[in-house]
């Protein structure tokens, strides 16, 4: 199964992952990962913007290609829009798999592509101010790794 | 008349709106009726474009139509 969404609410990657979890056949392993606002260093709040005729079919696209990379027998994507508060969720992926390390590696893969591939724009607010922020090359440098 | 011109990420800034409103005309007609600053802005090669929801390769001959959505993508920082 492939389960992509975009949610423009807080939400529980719990609820996501345990419907995710129910959904297989049996599965040798489910690898998940919750990404979520540092709480540390001075942001106030994380705005993520994106463009919807392309934002979710990139995504759905992303999570057919891990399956038929990885050999899954399912892939869970869903990912934030709008504005979060330090400690909320941003991104949630799971990936399931007769194996451990095709789940491991499918849940690494769709994490590099989302964060430097996947159309969306971040800003966050420090002391008042929204800064809008800019790709990193370590992000482009983590994708190479899936060459 | 209706053509939506719409600004992603650090370009919303820039326009200073999320989205514009421009008469349907050759896309370079309308670019010179763009403050200088956002056009130069567009006109950079790591921003992408999408035409009614397609990305475009390239810009050069396009008549924008009654209707078109014309979106401008900067370089994404998302995930």
């Amino acid at each position: 199964m492939i389960d992509v969404r975009l949610i423009d609410a807080p939400f529980n990657p719990g609820h996501f992952i345990d419907a995710f979890t129910r959904a297989q056949p049996g599965p040798g392993g489910i690898c998940t990962f919750v990404g979520a606002v540092r709480g540390m260093g001075g942001v106030q709040a994380l705005e993520l913007s994106h463009y919807a005729p392309l934002t979710l079919p990139g995504m759905e696209r992303l999570g057919e290609s891990a399956v038929a990379r990885f050999g899954l027998l399912g892939v869970l994507i869903a990912h934030r829009t709008g504005v979060m508060l330090p400690g909320e969720p941003i991104v949630c992926v799971a990936a399931s798999a007769q194996h451990r390390r095709a789940a491991f590696d499918a849940v690494d893969y769709t994490m590099d592509h989302l964060k430097s591939r996947s159309w969306f724009w971040k800003r966050e607010r420090r002391n008042g101010e929204w800064t809008w922020i800019e790709p990193r090359a370590e992000d482009y440098a983590d994708l190479t790794r899936w060459d | 008349m209706a053509v939506r011109l719409v600004f992603l990420g650090r370009l919303q800034d820039v326009a200073g709106a999320a989205e514009l409103c421009v008469e349907d005309a050759p896309l370079a007609d309308v670019l010179v009726t763009l403050p200088a600053e956002l056009a130069l802005a567009l006109a950079d090669e790591r921003v992408r474009w999408a035409l009614n929801g397609a990305l475009i390769g390239e810009h050069g001959g396009i008549v924008l139509q009654d209707g078109d959505e014309l979106a401008f993508l900067p370089p994404v920082s998302g995930g």
